[in-house]
């Protein structure tokens, strides 16, 4: 398995990166109260990183990794799951979701897989939500950056959390932090996925690469580069106007719902609190 | 006093709640009196929390606050900084500094430069401070300044022109642009800046900076001291709380001086010339360009 490639501009410090990220975990969940986390964990490197840096910050028992798996789900997308959660020795929860998923769709046979996906990942949500009540865990996401930017992901499914500590790393950085981190090569090295269909692959469909990706958008989102600037710098035209559009399209999912103003003080646009308000 | 102890608590506060930071003050300042500190710092906000937003009124304290009585009472052995949302008689908020010696509140700064852009919105909820003023103390002639101050060279150019040997920052950086030194941008620019004031300046320049998180920012620490030769005497740990002292002795700033004599040949009247005649011009490019002064 060859090692990750991390473009330079990427590279980070991992030590220093892996303290902002436990020191993060364990302010933000004690703070409120919480002495346990819990995560989706689905095999892949993201939500694998996400386990570990918990595990990391608030001890492998106070950490539960719950795998939600659906029928045509990737045999290798579970023993992933388990094989990251056993070498941490975390709590370990196999929740199928394929009898709530069947009975759903069973009224709407004709269902896209875009549907059908979206409607898996949320209910993958429900279930951590109702398992996050159970134990007094909080619920820790595992978006990366990439994803978070081109909105490849599902609103109110996999991007629910109540806090992300990878949310600013993008994919090749969560690679190489999870290489630094020891998570296994078989977990990294694997073409990612989001496993909602057979066969389906995040650069599949995408239409490019993450070391592409992330590079382009490094330079326009941290760098500020313009448009001409990006071009200058050699990307493909068509490449930048995809993926700037993407951006743009996408950018509703990263902001809570608007709120018709009516009164002298709205939710969140003159109501504005720390969401450590009081904690 | 020539040489002093100086102690720097770099500490992370909880946001939005006095009590639990007069409490957190209150155990630093019993640490400091057992290690026999002169003079110490608290980061920017210490008594708030920074992040405030909507929060800044609802812990906003007047400079006659009898919760500052504690900063009073343990004044009288040793000098304190402490940072605090100071609220004026004419209901204005300011990001302030509060300098207790000898029982008393001895000098008040209110922060200068609002940081408004990026992740910062601070002239969203303060007031700006209008002067800087240098001030004696039993340790000295000092200046205080806050974080963003000093990212602007006039404060520390006129802190030293007014006599500053000694330039306290409090401050509350929060870490971004991680690298792969082990360094946050932002923090190596930190380092740059303490150090060159310190050697242009010929002055001893203390900063102190907090950790902590607050949504989801990190403050990274990093409190530091440097001497007029540029040398650092003091630096705190990254992210990680600390209580740290370090020993001052002001006759450093003599012998620098003698080396480098460099605040004897500023030249005030020229630079004050041709600020004059900058601004002279900026008024009539504004002026043609139909743009209102500010």
């Amino acid at each position: 398995m060859k090692p990750p490639v991390i473009m330079p501009e990427l590279t980070l410090d991992w030590d220093l990166c892996t303290k902002v990220l436990t020191g993060f975990i364990q302010s933000e969940v004690r703070r409120p109260g919480f002495p346990r986390v819990i995560v989706g964990i689905s095999g892949g490197v993201d939500s694998s990183l996400a386990v570990t840096l918990a595990a990391a910050a608030m001890g492998p028992e106070n950490v539960w990794g719950v795998s939600m798996p659906y029928k045509s789900s990737s045999p290798e997308s579970v023993s992933h799951a388990r094989l990251i959660a056993d070498r941490l020795g975390i709590h370990f929860l196999e929740i199928h979701i394929t009898p709530q998923i069947d009975a759903y769709f069973a009224a709407y046979p004709d269902a896209d897989h875009i549907r059908r996906g979206n409607k898996m990942a949320r209910e993958r949500m429900t279930v951590l939500y109702d398992h996050s009540a159970r134990l007094g865990a909080l619920v820790l996401g595992t978006s990366n950056k990439t994803e978070l930017l081109l909105g490849y992901g599902t609103l109110y499914g996999d991007m629910a959390s109540a806090l992300n500590p990878i949310g600013d790393l993008y994919k090749t950085q969560v690679r190489g932090l999870a290489a630094h981190l020891d998570v296994p090569p078989e977990i990294i090295g694997k073409a990612p996925s989001a496993d909602l269909w057979a066969g389906q692959t995040d650069e599949g469909e995408l239409g490019f690469t993450y070391e592409a990706v992330d590079r382009l958008l490094y330079y326009m989102v941290d760098r500020r580069y313009e448009l001409p600037a990006l071009i200058e710098l050699g990307f493909d035209a068509a490449f930048v106007q995809k993926v700037f559009r993407r951006v743009q399209s996408s950018q509703y999912k990263r902001r809570p719902p608007i709120i018709a103003k009516v009164s002298a003080r709205t939710i969140d646009r003159d109501f504005r609190y720390p969401r450590d308000w009081g904690l | 006093m020539e040489q002093f102890t100086l102690g720097i608590a770099q500490i992370a506060p909880a946001l939005g709640n006095l009590d639990t930071n007069l409490a957190l003050h209150d155990k630093i300042l019993r640490e400091a009196e057992g290690q026999g500190v002169d003079l110490l710092l608290f980061p920017e906000l210490s008594l708030t929390g920074y992040f405030l937003k909507d929060l800044v009124p609802s812990v906003a304290l007047t400079a006659r606050d009898p919760r500052l009585d504690l900063f009073k009472q343990a004044s009288r052995k040793m000098a304190i900084v402490v940072g605090l949302v100071e609220e004026s008689s004419d209901r204005r908020f300011f990001n302030a500094a509060a300098h207790f010696e000898d029982g008393k509140l001895r000098h008040l700064h209110r922060k200068l430069y609002l940081p408004t852009y990026g992740l910062f919105d601070e002239h969203r909820y303060f007031a700006q401070g209008e002067s800087l003023r240098a001030f004696d103390t039993r340790l000295g002639r000092m200046a205080l300044t806050i974080c963003e101050d000093l990212w602007h060279p006039a404060t520390a150019y006129l802190a030293a022109l007014d006599g500053a040997q000694i330039i306290l920052c409090i401050s509350a950086s929060p870490g971004r642009g991680l690298r792969p030194d082990g360094t946050f941008a932002n923090a190596a620019a930190w380092e740059h800046l303490n150090r060159a004031y310190a050697q242009l300046f010929t002055c001893f320049l203390c900063y102190c900076n907090r950790v902590g998180y607050e949504d989801g920012a990190c403050f990274w620490g990093g409190s530091e001291v440097i001497a007029p030769t540029g040398d650092v005497l003091l630096k705190g740990p990254q992210l990680e709380e600390a209580f740290l002292h370090v020993g001052i002795d002001r006759r450093e700033v003599r012998r620098e001086r003698i080396a480098n004599p460099l605040l004897r040949d500023e030249r005030l009247d020229f630079t004050l010339r041709e600020l004059k005649r900058i601004t002279r011009d900026l008024e009539r490019v504004r002026r043609v360009r139909g743009e209102e002064t500010p």
